[in-house]
């Protein structure tokens, strides 16, 4: 039988188990929207925007597992993706992103709503291709899908010409496909993987040092399990963060600018460094020849053009997080490091991360959050309300957080937790964000308020761009430029010091949620903070926006200056 | 720094010379030549890319260029042995009788063929290893200063049969 583009289209989705599709239409898309009809197995999500959309599917595949699949139109709907595809790929998420685009005879015309999409996310994406056939069109989906899934996990943009949409061909979606440029490695190096067994069980000072790709490869079992077996400390970056419990006694920090004093110290003065999934972004190294320098190095990353990148590397493994970890925990034997140990528990004890103030501070109310969510997904913006909560949050199997770690997109909590709700209808979910980013995709609390998705947005308003704004008042002579919120025409240019003539609110937060129809309370007293979330834990329909206004110069602590080494913290603010 | 081949083979699709050029552009890694052209497989194209660059950035490269989904195999040409040329034209104007006799001179010292002639205008062309080109450009730009037009081809490399 003969079937058009748009209805093998819809048989791809339902063959590669797609349940939630967001999708904005356009011109260029009525055909695929129109075969979307009474679909009842695809769920098709309308978001505000495209970038809150592709923010949704990415939050929905950090939080699932599966696939984010986004469909948008060609032009400004493909355009308005691209922000979210370089985060999502960055990040290892796997998305299929489809796009529309002017019928073949128009491509380089500059007809209405062209664009390259192509072109332009070629360098941000893992795999992005135009479909130029009837013929290829199901092949190239399959391929899409497996590309996406597999190896180290990515964005595919599939571009698809509004005339093969519309044409008829084969009704055949193939099982299998071959790429023979595409041959993701899934076996693990015996040899290299009993070479760093020995060099890790004759070490004195080790560290696991666990990123990103063990939570992707969802490998938190294992890890636990090899730190436990082997007795190794281990330190994480933000996005590996929870592959061991917070709570963990083996668990000694995030490492980094803004890690803690302990994982910092462990990774500088370690002699054998054991690192799986990471790829030494230079946010964790500081002054990179001072790194782990007395350490050998044993790297695991799926990816081999991470290995030896950023730092050179004694033991590389090209292998899955979880294959790798699994055949090491077999292996692997208990260490005797008591000593060492001993030491990071006294760095741990000795120098905690405490953000200092009175009332509401972020401390406070991300460990309300600990307190009051025990199986909970939540998800960050990125700034100050990022570096708290990766700081702050005590994540283990049941709670779990989204952040955009690599390319750190302002926008990105709010869409993401809408995705991570669709995807878990029966987990709570929660959005710490600040008063910048919220803005950002502000407009998604539609979404949430219409998909009845109560998720809870606690939103940490100090008036300002605080990150770039500390950054200001620590490396640049308090010289606020652009990072006042509540900055007005009638306003001294150099205004570093708020007065009582500053406008409250721009916005105000409270009615914005009660504007979208959403509940809005706001929270200038330490002792409504545990309320006011036990209230919105209660809401099972709408979305609760919390207020938190917090002191306005308040600073991520501690931090290593640019181009330091690790060791080289400022560890309180002087403010 | 040094001096490399890679031969690449890549999908015969549109938009892949883009991608492995993008690739160069986008990490900021410095490209000297690219050849590209369909192999016996009309679906595959092979690529002949010469680069000069440090050890660590290479090996970045060669590993980026393998990841990429278009991209079939990569060689490293660098240090095997290989068959290696490169084709140039170089029109050389208003030539003087006493130049004439200069360029067939130089013609046959150095391989050149004249493969076109006006009464004033000449042109040659040469099919030697890059660097060869490179010390005969050096040689006529010095002996025709400003009345020379160069067209490189870009090197392509095979490897050797016999080693």
């Amino acid at each position: 039988m003969q079937i058009t583009g748009a209805e093998i289209f819809v048989k791809a989705l339902k063959e590669e188990k797609v349940d939630t599709l967001f999708a904005y239409p356009g011109g260029q898309v009525i055909d695929l929207f129109n075969a979307l009809y009474g679909q009842h197995d695809i769920n098709v999500v309308l978001p505000r925007h495209e970038q809150g959309l592709v923010h949704a599917a990415d939050g929905y595949a950090r939080s699932t597992g599966k696939i984010g699949v986004c469909l948008v139109t060609s032009g400004p709907g493909a355009t308005n993706l691209v922000t979210g595809i370089a985060t999502a790929n960055y990040d290892s998420v796997p998305l299929v992103c489809f796009t529309g685009q002017v019928p073949t005879h128009l491509i380089g015309n500059d007809a209405f709503q062209e664009v390259d999409i192509v072109g332009i996310t070629r360098s941000i994406c893992k795999y992005a291709v135009t479909v130029h056939s009837r013929e290829s069109l199901a092949e190239t989906i399959r391929k899409a899908f497996y590309i996406a899934g597999t190896g180290k996990k990515g964005v595919v943009v599939v571009d698809l010409p509004k005339d093969i949409q519309r044409e008829y061909g084969s009704e055949i979606y193939p099982k299998e496909i071959k790429i023979r440029g595409y041959k993701p490695n899934t076996s693990v190096h015996a040899g290299q993987i009993n070479k760093a067994l020995d060099t890790l069980n004759q070490s004195r000072k080790p560290v696991f040092l666990v990123g990103g790709g063990v939570n992707i490869a969802h490998a938190e079992k294992e890890m636990k399990l090899l730190a436990e077996k082997t007795g190794v400390p281990v330190v994480t970056t933000i996005m590996g963060k929870g592959a061991v419990p917070s709570s963990h006694e083996l668990y000694v920090g995030n490492l980094g600018i803004h890690g803690s004093y302990a994982a910092n110290s462990a990774v500088s003065n370690c002699d054998v460094l054991f690192s799986i999934g990471t790829r030494f972004n230079d946010r964790i190294t500081g002054k990179i020849s001072e790194f782990a320098k007395d350490a050998t190095i044993i790297h695991i990353d799926i990816d081999a053009a991470s290995i030896s990148r950023n730092i050179a590397v004694d033991i590389p493994i090209v292998a899955d997080a979880k294959k790798a970890v699994k055949i090491l925990l077999e292996k692997a034997e208990p260490l005797q490091i008591t000593k060492w140990k001993d030491e990071i528990l006294k760095w741990k004890r000795e120098y905690p991360i405490a953000v200092k103030g009175k009332g509401v501070t972020p401390q406070k109310i991300i460990e309300a959050v600990n307190a009051a969510f025990t199986d909970a997904i939540i998800t960050t913006d990125v700034g100050q309300n990022q570096l708290w909560a990766t700081q702050f949050l005590s994540l283990d199997e049941n709670r779990k957080m989204l952040t955009s770690g690599g390319l750190g997109t302002m926008g990105y909590g709010l869409p993401a937790a809408i995705g991570a709700k669709l995807g878990n209808p029966d987990k709570d979910v929660v959005v710490i964000s600040g008063d910048g980013g919220m803005q950002m995709n502000i407009q998604e609390m539609a979404t949430a308020v219409t998909y009845e998705l109560p998720i809870i947005i606690l939103i940490l308003n100090n008036g300002y761009l605080g990150n770039v704004r500390q950054w200001q008042e620590m490396f640049y002579e308090r010289r606020y430029v652009g990072t006042c919120m509540r900055y007005r025409k009638s306003c001294p240019a150099d205004c570093n010091l708020p007065t009582e003539e500053c406008p409250k609110y721009i916005p105000d937060f409270v009615k914005i949620a009660e504007g979208y129809g959403a509940k809005g309370v706001r929270v200038t007293d330490e002792k409504d903070i545990v309320k006011a979330i036990k209230d919105a834990q209660q809401e099972k329909k709408v979305p609760t926006i919390i207020e938190f206004i917090i002191e306005r110069e308040c600073n991520v602590m501690p931090i290593v200056p640019p181009g330091n080494t690790l060791g080289d913290m400022i560890m309180e603010s002087e403010v | 720094m040094k001096k490399r081949w890679l031969c690449l083979f890549v999908e015969n699709e549109i938009g892949v010379l883009a991608r492995i050029s993008g690739l160069f552009s986008g990490k900021s890694y410095s490209v000297d030549s690219l050849t590209v052209g369909v192999t016996e497989d009309e679906t595959i194209s092979r690529m002949t890319i010469s680069l000069t660059s440090d050890d660590k950035t290479f090996e970045q490269i060669k590993k980026q260029l393998s990841r990429s989904v278009e991209v079939i195999r990569v060689i490293d040409y660098t240090d095997i042995p290989i068959h290696l040329k490169e084709i140039l034209f170089v029109r050389i104007s208003g030539l003087t009788e006493k130049d004439k006799t200069e360029v067939f001179r130089i013609s046959q010292i150095l391989g050149a063929e004249v493969i076109d002639y006006n009464g004033s205008d000449m042109l040659l062309e040469m099919i030697h290893t890059e660097n060869k080109n490179n010390n005969i450009i050096a040689l006529l730009k010095k002996q025709f200063a400003n009345r020379i037009e160069l067209v490189r081809g870009g090197s392509v490399a095979v490897e050797a049969i016999t080693a």
